[in-house]
């Protein structure tokens, strides 16, 4: 098992979300994370997905989501070639003798305190997740009364985008590349 | 504006532009405002007498032509009974648009009268779905959900229309060009594949063909046949590609799978190359899959990109039209011959001594009442091969595709993925309808038939004379089966006791069709001729047959192909055979 990172592109229309939520669950697939959000492009949105898989496996999902008439482009988001964000929102027990060193164990992870309160501290962070997850660890020490975290981000590094990779000029999925294993056009 | 028309009219417009000819539906509520227009178009609407007779009869239809069936029905309870025939639709690739009535827009997620999510709930079971609420998307969606479901791998597509769209004024605009971002079907293999897939099959000294379903969509019958020549390999048809390949050819080994021939299921796991043309190795075919044809290599041949590799690794994937893919593999396979032709000789003198040795059969029972087996044979024999044969699903259905000797493709109809009883009538309806010229028999069950014979009135009234074999074996047989073989022959349930209640005979007499007995194999011919002699019309057969019998050979659920029983603890004499 390993964790792989899709992006999707899909078109902006309803009930898009549910084909991809009903595929995940009726084939048996786990979903680690998924954010979804608007793009350079109004007319589609674009879902950061995280599975765990074995590596045949994937190329079963990738094949399965291209199967959704919405689904238009797809691309494995890998570690070498991608910029990996997550964001947090977390509201840390900070009585007046914590508050210094909750501000330094923020400020350590480039976490911003946003909001406070007599009792507590929240706090805002952005970066990879082992910086998130390294932040929440160093957190714990003071009792973390809640927290909230978006799903995976994830953004190709170079100038070339995953819609002109995947689409042709007119928009259309290029279909002449398509194959199970290396390709993910439809 | 002449073109301002109401979004009902629009659709039926549309239906029209489409190309459809029949369609099969029920109105109500929600779908009523189409149901004006249907009044006037030279669309034939057949007026069935329960939804899911709809969508089998529009499955019948597009097996038997090729083109895309049209079933209608309006919002909640009759939406929801077309999930059956939709979801048989999307296991056997049939292709179907189901168009469905939906409350007034403004209603839609109320829990409003006769309210359900169709499009919500068909998500599964459908290639795509439409909820149309504005009455100028109506001609855009059908247009769609016609090239979505004849397209690259066929399957059912549902649009769902607001009762308020189907009121409202629209412009009708038929799209001249179909422009899906995200559908773009890829027929051409790709040419390197092809000659991979060459350079195995030469190499091969015991290739099989392993057709499946897709050869007959693709109508790629004809292409089958010059390529099974041309290897000379043996050919298997699963049950949904029955008459893909005659039935007489002699590369034809049979059907494989749990209820194949021992050739046919022996040739697979036996074999160094699969050659396999549109087929998903199901589970039904593999038996164990960890077990399946543990020595072959893997040539796949589809249009389903996501078929490759789903169950079984493919050496090689030729992803395109099964039709293009085997035309192109003819002249790369002739290239590859001219270098050395293939010595299949030995693995023929096995596969031809199984075939030899155990060709599917049956005992006439003791008890001298009738073999099920022996009727279904005698229909296939008299009927012939020019005519289409429509079974429901259990024990008569493996028997109708073992003992009915298919010569043509899109002759042999059944619900083969979802295995849905009471598929028969309904979708032998549909199937006369489109070959009015051709006899039609529904083969079917006591059980299945018990289902959806309402439709037989259908028949009556609207000039569809099928003609319907009840093989009345007075029980869930497949079941009844299973319980014998796996429950100590308990029969929990499984007791119709069909052949005292209902009678069929007045049944049919009621539905306004000829109903006909038969008790006795000396009968079996004079009846079932009888039967072919009756042609203004519908006629239903009970034939009475043997409580017991059983479908043999049998690879039970979850075993390995190796352990194929030709009957109950008999195992194929293997040590005579040299494998």
């Amino acid at each position: 098992m390993a964790t792989h990172t899709l992006s999707v592109l899909v078109e902006n229309s309803p009930g898009v979300l549910a084909r991809i939520a009903s595929l995940f669950s009726r084939r048996g697939y786990n979903i680690d994370s998924l954010a979804v959000g608007p793009t350079e492009n109004s007319e589609i949105s674009r879902m950061t997905i995280v599975l765990n898989l074995d590596g045949h496996a994937l190329d079963q999902v990738i094949a399965q989501l291209f199967k959704l008439i919405n689904v238009i482009g797809i691309s494995e988001m890998t570690d070498t070639d991608s910029i990996k964000r997550e964001a947090l929102l977390v509201k840390v027990n900070a009585q007046k003798s914590d508050r210094e060193k909750v501000a330094a164990v923020a400020q350590k992870y480039n976490g911003v305190i946003v909001d406070e309160s007599d009792v507590s501290l929240t706090i805002e962070a952005t970066g990879p997740s082992t910086d998130i997850e390294a932040l929440l660890k160093s957190l714990e020490q003071f009792g973390i009364k809640e927290l909230v975290q978006s799903g995976l981000i994830a953004l190709e590094r170079g100038s070339v985008t995953l819609a002109e990779r995947t689409l042709s000029t007119s928009g259309v999925a290029i279909s002449d590349s398509h194959s199970a294993t290396a390709d993910y056009q439809n | 504006m002449s073109n301002q028309v109401t979004g009902a009219q629009s659709l039926v417009k549309s239906l029209e532009h489409a190309g459809v000819e029949v369609m099969f539906g029920i109105p109500g509520g929600a779908i009523l405002p189409a149901y004006d227009p249907i009044y006037d178009s030279k669309i034939r609407h057949i007026l069935v007498r329960h939804e899911q007779g709809a969508g089998h009869a529009a499955t019948g239809y597009a097996q038997v032509t090729g083109r895309v069936g049209v079933c209608i029905a309006t919002s909640g309870p009759g939406a929801t009974n077309l999930v059956t025939p939709i979801g048989d639709a999307a296991m056997d690739s049939v292709p179907m648009v189901a168009i469905t009535g939906q409350v007034p827009s403004a209603a839609i997620g109320t829990d409003a009268f006769q309210e359900a999510d169709i499009r919500g709930i068909t998500m599964p079971i459908t290639k795509h779905n439409y909820l149309i609420t504005n009455p100028d998307d109506i001609a855009g969606a059908i247009a769609e959900a016609f090239h979505i479901a004849g397209t690259g791998r066929p399957g059912p597509v549902l649009v769902d229309i607001a009762k308020d769209a189907l009121q409202k004024m629209t412009e009708f605009k038929w799209p001249t060009n179909i422009n899906l971002a995200g559908y773009n079907p890829k027929t051409k293999p790709d040419s390197q594949a092809i000659r991979d897939a060459a350079a195995l099959i030469a190499k091969s000294k015991r290739p099989v063909l392993y057709v499946g379903g897709g050869v007959i969509k693709a109508n790629a019958s004809k292409q089958l046949l010059r390529l099974a020549e041309l290897t000379g390999a043996p050919v298997v048809t699963t049950l949904m590609a029955r008459g893909a390949f005659p039935d007489s050819h002699p590369l034809h080994l049979g059907m494989p799978g749990m209820h194949g021939t021992v050739a046919a299921v022996t040739a697979l796991q036996k074999s160094d190359l699969l050659i396999t043309l549109g087929a998903r190795f199901d589970d039904r075919v593999t038996g164990k899959l960890s077990t399946f044809a543990v020595n072959a290599k893997i040539i796949h041949a589809d249009i389903d990109p996501a078929e490759i590799g789903k169950n079984r690794f493919a050496d090689v994937a030729i992803i395109g039209d099964v039709g293009e893919a085997i035309t192109a593999l003819i002249p790369a396979l002739e290239a590859e011959f001219k270098k050395s032709e293939p010595d299949l000789t030995q693995w023929w003198s096995q596969m031809g001594a199984l075939r030899a040795k155990y060709p599917v059969g049956y005992d006439h029972p003791e008890d001298g009442s009738v073999s099920p087996q022996y009727v279904i044979e005698r229909i296939g024999a008299i009927a012939g091969p020019d005519s289409i044969y429509v079974a429901g699903v259990g024990q008569h259905q493996m028997w109708a595709s073992q003992f009915v000797k298919y010569e043509k493709p899109r002759t042999w109809l059944n619900s083969g993925g979802a295995g849905t009883m009471g598929y028969a009538v309904p979708a032998a309806m549909g199937a006369k309808v489109g070959a009015p010229d051709t006899t039609v028999w529904a083969i079917d069950g006591d059980g299945c038939f018990q289902m959806t014979n309402q439709e037989l009135v259908t028949c009556a009234l609207n000039n569809i004379p099928i003609k319907v074999a009840i093989i009345n074996n007075e029980s869930l047989g497949m079941v009844r089966q299973w319980q014998t073989l796996f429950y100590n022959s308990r029969y929990s349930n499984t007791s119709l006791d069909s052949k005292r209640i209902p009678d069929f005979v007045k049944l049919a007499d009621a539905m306004g069709c000829v109903g006909l007995r038969c008790d006795t194999t000396g009968d079996v011919d004079k009846v079932i001729k009888e039967a072919m002699a009756i042609n203004d019309q519908p006629v239903v057969v009970d034939f009475s047959v043997f409580r017991d019998a059983m479908v043999w050979p049998m690879v039970a659920a979850g075993t390995s192909n190796d352990d194929i029983l030709v009957a109950r603890e008999t195992a194929p004499d293997w040590d005579s055979q040299e494998l």
